[in-house]
């Protein structure tokens, strides 16, 4: 699935330190909005859309730059959740050793997983994802550590470092914050390296990159594993911060959300999953009222976006302003 | 009587439930497998198709009246058409593009299909009453045996290999296949290809609707009966090999017994086994047991 936007020549636009200006300038406002944000809106549903954000952002590691849909990646959304949870619970691990021992889980299920999927391509791979996927939710269902059906509830927050106390909103509001943009950076990061420009040659012409000299199984493999390691932090954070792991964050359903999410922002760009998980999560928010409603809201979404809708919000947008957003 | 320190009664009890499963997955994955191999794209709403085909059989008893024999011929048919209009009005506008977008698609209408039904029928389930004529069973000595289980397993072989006969060794077949491997010759040989598709998505969602009405009676009419199933199937495609039909038939009552089994001799697994077994085929053989490397 390659990503339209990401096309025009960087370099004939005007640039800081190699970022072209408008990224700089949509980077320099959606951190504005987000720090004065708690102060209008409710913040603990911020926090959840940061989570789901950075979630989104590691998902579009993939999808977007190496064109692999992955149908599994609540796997490491939850299985870091339940790592933190019970790390801090249990253990009574420190917050920030919970988050990277969680993150630490989704990296190394997803060297595993990634290794046996990376074989395949496209319906295949989705396919193989979504079947290890459904193998960890059993594995979480039956499993004692996990609570079952009840999950882990009740995780402390804890002292960050010794030195914040994450029970205050706005503390853990910018702690959460912080790990967003900190990921978000880092992603974007990996991307524009040459590492980046690796996996967007192995997704236009995987034979031509192979026959360069390029490891493209490797370079797909390392994608992957950064991509569920991203995904852990966003899981260990949500875990953290909603004192909860539950069945929720590995069943399918979330995989598909995260596809709705970065579908709807605009596959392969940079900021269109911030966008789209925003839109999703506020929709949720309402639509929870009425039930089963929020599902067949989420599937017209599905239909309308892959119909005539593909290069997502911030992909119209970008095409609109010319610019690669 | 005892195998292994297993009871015979308890060991035959789960091989036919495995083998009933196996049935459903073996149509399912059929259906997909059809599908698959004509219009490239992963059917993610099969398994809201099998559902629409248990409730076009509750809907037939409870507003015409009409029972399971009526319903086994109907329903098929009524899934079959709304899948073909669903080809006919979205997914033919996705052929040129990715196919993960056919995927996504599905996926989308999957969610809208289920969260329908789910708001207007809950998800408690309805009953749907035994066919007469198959009700009760036959004591073979070492185990009961319903007849509507019996008649479950073998309806279903007798639609796997009909299929299989008409795709693999009839005229209409040949022209299938030979549009599987390339479209644009068969058309310029007169074949109305785009026609055919249609045809073949309606056939592979009447499988799916079929299915559906085979299951009501066993399990309850429920909304979300497909959608965990569906991924189950998708994981027995993997195993078979997408695209071909006699992998996914043996592989689909093949896996069913798998899993029944482990019911018996070690419960915990009996979820996962089917992608553990996943996992261990794609090590050693990527295009799945009985596919084409791609």
């Amino acid at each position: 699935m390659t990503a339209t936007t990401d096309r025009y020549v960087e370099s004939a636009l005007p640039s800081v330190a190699g970022v072209s200006l408008s990224r700089v300038v949509a980077f320099c406002v959606m951190t504005g909005v987000l720090v004065v944000a708690p102060f209008f809106v409710y913040p603990v549903f911020l926090m959840k859309a940061l989570c789901f954000a950075l979630f989104a952002c590691a998902f579009n590691l993939l999808i977007g730059y190496v064109g692999l849909l992955s149908f599994g990646h609540a796997v490491f959304l939850g299985s870091a959740g339940y790592g933190a949870a019970h790390s801090a619970k249990v253990w009574g691990f420190a917050p920030e050793l919970a988050i990277v021992f969680g993150t630490g889980i989704a990296a190394v299920l997803g060297v595993v997983i990634g290794a046996l999927a990376i074989r395949s391509k496209g319906i295949y791979f989705a396919n193989i994802t979504l079947a290890f996927a459904q193998m960890v939710y059993f594995f979480s269902l039956q499993a004692t550590f996990t609570g079952g059906e009840d999950g882990i509830q009740s995780v402390p927050r804890g002292t960050l470092l010794g030195l914040l106390d994450l029970r205050e909103t706005f503390t853990v509001y910018f702690v959460v914050l912080a790990i967003f943009l900190g990921g978000f950076l880092l992603i974007y990061r990996a991307i524009h390296s040459p590492f980046g420009q690796v996996l967007k040659a192995i997704r236009e012409n995987e034979v031509r990159a192979v026959s360069l000299g390029y490891r493209a199984e490797q370079y797909k493999l390392l994608a992957f594993v950064l991509s569920a390691t991203f995904a852990g932090l966003a899981g260990a954070t949500k875990a953290l911060v909603f004192q909860l792991a539950s069945l929720t964050d590995v069943h399918w359903t979330m995989s598909g959300e995260v596809v709705l999410m970065t579908l709807l922002g605009g596959l392969g760009t940079v900021f269109g999953p911030v966008v789209g998980a925003f839109v999703v999560v506020t929709l949720e928010n309402y639509l929870a009222q009425i039930g089963a409603w929020v599902t067949i809201v989420q599937g017209a979404i599905f239909v309308v976006c892959v119909l005539s809708f593909r290069r997502g919000i911030v992909g119209e947008l970008g095409h609109i302003l010319r610019k690669s957003l | 009587m005892t195998i292994f320190g297993v009871p015979t009664q308890a060991l035959f009890g789960q091989l036919l439930i495995g083998l009933i499963n196996g049935a459903f997955y073996a149509l399912l994955s059929l259906g997909l497998s059809v599908i698959f191999g004509l219009l490239n794209i992963i059917n993610f709403t099969h398994g809201a198709q099998y559902m629409m085909g248990a409730f076009a059989a509750y809907f037939a008893l409870q507003w015409l009246g009409l029972g399971y024999w009526w319903a086994l011929v109907i329903a098929p048919v009524v899934v079959g058409l709304t899948g073909i209009v669903l080809e006919r009005t979205t997914l033919k506008f996705l052929y040129q593009l990715d196919h993960l977008y056919g995927l996504l698609l599905t996926f989308g209408f999957a969610l809208i299909i289920q969260g329908l039904f789910r708001h207007q029928y809950g998800s408690s389930g309805l009953p749907y009453p035994m066919p007469r004529e198959l009700g009760g069973g036959q004591n073979l000595g070492f185990m009961f045996l319903p007849n509507y289980r019996a008649w479950v397993i073998v309806f279903s072989v007798a639609v796997c290999l009909a299929t299989w006969y008409v795709i693999e060794r009839t005229r209409l077949g040949a022209y299938l296949r030979a549009a599987t491997e390339n479209p644009a010759l068969v058309q310029a040989f007169g074949v109305n290809v785009p026609r055919m598709i249609t045809l073949t998505y309606g056939f592979g969602v009447g499988l799916a609707g079929l299915a559906g009405v085979l299951a009501a009676p066993i399990y309850q009419v429920n909304p979300l009966m497909g959608a965990d199933l569906i991924i189950v199937v998708f994981a027995v495609v993997v195993i078979g090999g997408l695209g071909s039909i006699m992998g996914s038939i043996v592989t689909g009552f093949g896996l069913g017994v798998v899993e029944g089994f482990t019911k018996v001799f070690y419960p915990e697994a009996s979820n996962t086994v089917i992608f553990v077994i996943m996992a261990l085929v794609l090590l050693v053989r990527p295009s799945g047991l009985f596919g084409r490397s791609t």
